[in-house]
């Protein structure tokens, strides 16, 4: 029993870094944009959050300061892909690359520093409960705030004026255009919180998920959120679900290796990838359902000027 | 009296053509107003400045007497102006209330509704607020597009092209709900090519022509012929006369049945096409025409007997063999289907070439031979090393056409030919056609111009709901029957089909 | 108030064509120069040990062409499925299964194998490429996946493939546990051209298959049906041609061709399977592709460029301590250089006065 309360914690606690960089994903793409860039600017994040709680030991610090440094770097993307109208694809691939770069590049003088490993907090009270307090309640803060931001992105998307706004948005930009409402701001906006919530979870990454910084750490869980939205159709509630899911494949690979299974650890490491590509190719079967769901616009650019 | 809107020198280049000429128009409260001229003229372009969507380079407007800058839509509505166009900025996955509460400031939905409701009764645009924008006709997306303008009280109403998309019934029903709005005191502006029904709405009417206001008359008082005159700038070319019989069956269809989505929809569509014949298909775009056109071409497999090319079993076939047999065809989207944007006129002169299929390196000299053939025989003004894009829509057409006629097709498919191409160059599409027609080839033409299909066509058919009417000869049908037929009532004058129930 | 806003031009600036990469390498160096004052050192000289130093020898100007082999390589093909609107990110790990199936034939051969084994190496890595590349047009084609993401999770899939590769089944046993495989025979290494350089037979092979590529998108029908259906895929459908043919021509062809470079670097200058084969070949052949302008002449010239980058990077950590990390960062803001002057080929600024209110 332990060991499954153990379980669900950890994969908790692997899921959040996907789900917080999916919600961003959700929200960037509801407004029809393509943001390809997620890792890029995960990794740019997860360095930055990681100096910034090094260096002033505040862990607070470090999320804002990830949040920031993914901010800026969507806002980047935002400048050419909606300002200059470039190819949102090649612009966001751009970034993943230039983002790999940078990283590297700030984090070389970090190698080998890690952070102490703090135990975490977790819900008062609720985490003595047996089982379900190790299972549920015995997270770092930003998880249980990954799930009020889940139900807040719902309730924004489908309950407020605004959320029907960004839906429109990504429906037909030229027809919410013709309304009058400032499409290119609104996309700036679904970016820049796009980039936030992938800063947010860069730097989850660096400093509680393993709480050091080494090149590439964020392994592929960029592409892996992308791939995640397109399974949720859009949707945060089925994103909680699949962003746990893989959360659990990733963490499956050491349960096994724990338990002395006889694969070699390169084989277990492969699974997260071919489970996405499992998952891809089941959902992608049926395109017209795909096409229902998704946002028209999504990749279009769109210039108020045609 | 102050003009409730001026125009003054209203001047817009875009990069290949003057699409406005120092234009200056005014309208008066309560006024119809009827914006004439043919495609291309710069109607639409006039009225995109009004309402904030483009920038002129030049040029002043007035509103109440008061010079105005416009520059976004919101602006425009916050002076009373509203618009109606003719693609509709509708979504379709929401609601008809959310569609018309994201054209509105921020305010409760019940609200909303009940003051759709009010204005709905008043001007009798029948709506339904809950149900979702792609469950519903044509002509009820343009009655929410109505309402959206109405919403916003508006005093100056632009309507662009409303009734392309509208049977005759339907069109008289807004002409009703226009004069309700000008005995209210709205200023109403109307755009159409449509002479007789500028005729019977409007008490002014501005003509363009190539950018520029050439008149100004009072349509009650000019006949057809004046209007067409100066809309044209002079005698269209006439059509020649026709006298040569039919020959054999070139083209069958039988029993052809499609379920796809929404507007892909056939329904045991039966008709046939003789060597040397023209036959017409007339219906409002939505009914099936797109899926027909896609079957009989060969961009849609179906059963195999249910297209047959001369006795031929053809509906497994794709293209490229269709077009070995025989069979061309000119899509109704140019610039993306029927040539690639980015490659030159020579290429896309070799995009349906036969060559294609049997060799494995490209001619290119034979590619700019034909492309040349073509320029000249068609009288595309371009040269052939040009990117295709940068044709102005009648010679894109002309390239088009040309190439396929070229081909010497005997089965030759048009799909609006003629939409939106200078007035020349739809002369000369049209006396090509019936040129191909004497040398035997079988042609079918698909229109939403009824003037068009009256011009060209032996035989006429429509196409509602999915399903073909039985055929006519132009001359054994008028406008008001086509119309009733266009809405799905035609009579089972032949024992294979049955009668039509079907509502616009 | 004067402001300005993008007008689409009629048809594409040919002037920009090709001023908007150039625009872009010079920006970027003014990026790099700047970004070389903050790291305390002299623009002038940081600019020289980068983009000067390493042409100032025939040494400098082999290890260039050594380093530009697998960009041209990769960088072709992609221009190849780019053109056909068929995303393939995945050129990376192409690159490693087509280097662990040449370099499993290397290893195969001992002393007594002929000279022309390497031969066979080459051809095996082009096949594990394409076999690669063909997992990614299975998916797509009856699964209707999208290309972009499988195909980047077969880079993880591939990197992890190969370090098992050199940890277990093909360790080298005399190599004190280090994840590398035996260093291949000399039978199965790349010849080299020049004595005493390491420039090798593999240069003249990126050139052919340069001049190939070329001669496939400009005179032949599959070319010009590739190019269709990544420009106008209704228009394909239109004309007859298949889709499904082009998405698999152009996958094979570019799995085939970065499958050949890896093929060529573990064969040539590496000489041995490594858990790293590639420092990232195919993600810059990414960019090379764009600067290119996916044209066969143009990813040659860009190669060449990108290949000075990483030179240039080494120097500057060898003679400056600057982080050889440099070489990345540059390289990303090219293509974001190159992204951006780019709208000016297909639109241009329009000033208007905003009229009276």
């Amino acid at each position: 029993m332990d060991e499954l309360a153990s379980l669900i914690a950890i994969t908790m606690n692997a899921g959040t870094p996907l789900l917080l960089a999916a919600l961003g994903v959700v929200i960037n793409e509801r407004s029809g944009v393509v943001n390809l860039g997620t890792e890029g600017m995960m990794l740019v994040a997860a360095v930055v959050g990681f100096a910034t709680t090094l260096f002033t030991g505040q862990y607070w610090l470090g999320f804002a300061a990830g949040a920031a440094a993914g901010t800026v770097m969507a806002l980047l993307f935002a400048l050419l892909a909606i300002g200059l109208l470039t190819n949102q694809f090649a612009t966001g691939l751009a970034l993943a690359l230039f983002g790999a770069g940078l990283s590297a590049f700030i984090g070389l003088a970090l190698q080998g520093d890690t952070l102490p490993v703090r135990g975490v907090d977790g819900v008062p009270l609720l985490r003595d409960v047996p089982f379900v307090g190790p299972a549920l309640f015995a997270q770092h803060w930003l998880v249980y705030f990954s799930l009020a931001l889940a139900a807040g992105v719902a309730w924004f998307l489908f309950r407020t004026r605004a959320g029907l706004i960004l839906r429109a948005v990504g429906e037909s930009p030229e027809s919410a255009h013709a309304l009058g409402h400032p499409v290119r701001r609104i996309r700036c906006a679904a970016v820049a919180f796009g980039g936030a919530c992938a800063g947010l979870a860069g730097a989850y990454m660096s400093t509680v998920y393993t709480p050091l910084w080494s090149e590439g750490m964020v392994a592929g869980r960029g592409w892996i959120a992308l791939a995640l939205v397109t399974f949720a159709t859009w949707r945060p509630g089925r994103l909680l679900l699949g962003a746990y899911l893989f959360g659990g494949v990733t963490m499956l690979q050491f349960s096994l290796q724990g338990q002395g299974v006889d694969v070699p650890a390169q084989w277990l490491a492969m699974t997260p990838y071919l489970a996405t590509i499992v998952v891809l190719a089941l959902i992608s079967r049926n395109p017209r359902w795909i096409r229902l769901n998704m946002p028209a616009s999504l990749g279009k650019p769109f210039s108020p000027n045609t | 009296m102050t003009p409730r809107l001026a125009l003054c020198d209203i001047t817009k280049r875009y990069a290949s053509t003057l699409a406005n000429d120092s234009v200056s128009l005014a309208v008066m409260p309560g006024e119809i107003l009827a914006l004439l001229g043919e495609n291309g003229a710069g109607k639409s372009t006039l009225m995109t400045v009004v309402f904030g969507i483009t920038r002129p380079d030049s040029g002043t407007i007035a509103v109440d007497g008061v010079t105005v800058d416009i520059d976004s839509p919101r602006r425009a509505r916050s002076l009373g102006i509203a618009m109606v166009f003719q693609q509709f900025a509708l979504f379709d996955s929401l609601s008809v209330l959310q569609n018309i509460a994201l054209g509105l400031p921020a305010a409760p939905l019940a609200a909303i509704e009940s003051r759709v409701l009010e204005l709905a009764a008043r001007y009798g645009l029948e709506i339904v607020p809950q149900r979702r924008v792609h469950d519903l006709s044509i002509g009820e997306r343009q009655r929410i597009e109505v309402l959206r303008a109405l919403m916003s009280s508006p005093r100056v109403l632009i309507l662009d092209e409303p009734t392309s998309v509208l049977t005759p019934q339907a069109t008289e029903r807004l002409f009703e709900t226009l004069r309700e709005l000008s005995a209210d005191g709205v200023s109403v502006i109307f755009i159409s090519h449509k002479l007789h029904e500028v005729r019977r709405l409007a008490t002014r009417c501005v003509v363009m022509r190539a950018g520029k206001v050439v008149g100004e008359v009072d349509p009650r008082s000019e006949s057809d012929a004046s209007l067409a005159r100066m809309m044209l700038g002079a005698e269209p070319l006439p059509i020649a006369a026709h006298e040569s019989p039919a020959g054999g069956v070139a083209l069958a269809v039988d029993g052809l049945s499609f379920v796809g989505s929404d507007q892909w929809n056939l329904d045991r569509v039966s008709f046939e096409v003789r060597a040397g014949e023209i036959v017409g298909i007339a219906g409002i775009s939505g009914n099936g025409q797109q899926a027909l056109m896609a079957a009989l071409a060969g961009e849609l497999l179906v059963e195999a007997d249910a297209v047959r090319l001369f006795g031929q079993a053809v509906g497994r076939l794709n293209t490229a063999q269709r077009r070995a047999l025989g069979l061309r065809y000119v899509p109704e989207q140019r610039l993306g289907h029927a040539v690639v944007a980015g490659m030159t006129l020579s290429d896309n002169a070799l995009l349906t070439d036969l060559s294609l299929q049997s060799s494995h390196v490209l001619n290119v000299d034979k590619a700019s031979e034909r492309a040349a053939q073509i320029v000249q025989r068609f009288g595309v003004r371009a040269a052939t090393s040009a990117k295709i894009e940068t044709l102005s829509g009648g010679n894109l057409q002309k390239f088009i056409a040309g190439r396929e006629m070229l081909a010497v097709p005997r089965v030759l498919l048009l799909d609006q030919p003629t939409w939106g191409v200078d007035a020349g160059s739809t002369s000369a599409i049209r006396n090509e056609l019936i040129a191909l027609r004497a040398a035997g080839c079988a042609i079918v033409v698909v229109s939403e111009e009824l003037d068009e299909l009256y011009q060209l066509a032996d035989r006429v058919v429509v196409m509602a709901g999915g399903r073909l009417s039985p055929s006519r000869a132009p001359q054994q049908i008028d406008t008001a029957e086509l119309g009733r037929w266009m809405a799905g009532f035609w009579p089972a004058d032949d024992p294979r089909r049955a009668s039509a129930e079907h509502a616009a | 108030m004067t402001s300005w806003h993008l007008a689409p031009r009629a048809s594409p600036s040919r002037a920009w064509i090709w001023l908007s990469p150039v625009t872009a390498l010079v920006l970027t160096l003014i990026a790099g120069a700047i970004l070389f004052s903050v790291m305390g050192t002299s623009p002038l000289q940081g600019l020289s040990v980068f983009i000067v130093a390493p042409l100032t020898s025939f040494r400098g100007w082999s290890e260039l062409a050594l380093k530009a082999t697998p960009l041209i390589l990769c960088g072709v093909g992609l221009a190849v499925c780019f053109r056909a609107n068929v995303w393939n990110i995945g050129a990376e790990g192409q690159l490693i299964a087509g280097a662990i199936v040449g370099g499993g034939i290397a290893l195969s051969a001992d002393a007594d194998s002929p000279r022309a084994w390497f031969v066979w190496v080459l051809l095996a890595s082009m096949a594990g490429g394409a076999l690669w590349a063909s997992i990614t047009a299975w998916l797509r084609d009856r699964f209707n996946a999208n290309e972009i993401l499988v195909s980047l999770m077969l880079v993880y899939v591939a990197q992890q493939l190969i370090s098992w590769v050199v940890q277990g089944p093909w360790r080298d046993p005399n190599g004190y546990g280090f994840p590398q495989s035996e260093l291949f025979v000399a039978a199965a290494r790349v010849p080299v051209i020049v004595d005493g350089l390491r420039l090798n037979a593999g240069s003249i092979v990126a050139l052919l298959a340069a001049v190939t590529v070329w001669w496939m998108l400009a005179r032949t029908v599959i070319g010009f049906q590739l190019k269709v259906v990544g420009l106008a895929p209704m228009a394909a459908r239109y004309a007859g041609f298949s889709s499904r043919r082009s998405l698999w021509i152009a996958l094979l062809v570019s799995g085939g061709l970065a499958g050949l470079a890896g093929g060529l670097e573990v064969a040539g200058p590496i000489g041995q399977l490594t858990s790293t084969v590639s420092p990232g070949y195919g993600f810059a052949a990414i960019i090379v592709a764009f600067v290119g302008r996916l044209h066969p002449v143009g990813v040659v010239l860009a190669s060449l460029v990108m290949a000075l980058f990483y030179i240039g990077g080494e120097l500057a950590q060898s003679r400056l301590g600057l982080p050889s990390a440099l070489t990345g960062v540059y390289q990303g803001l090219l293509l974001f250089f190159l992204l951006a002057c780019d709208t000016f080929v297909r639109y241009r600024v329009q000033f208007h006065q905003a009229a009276t209110v």
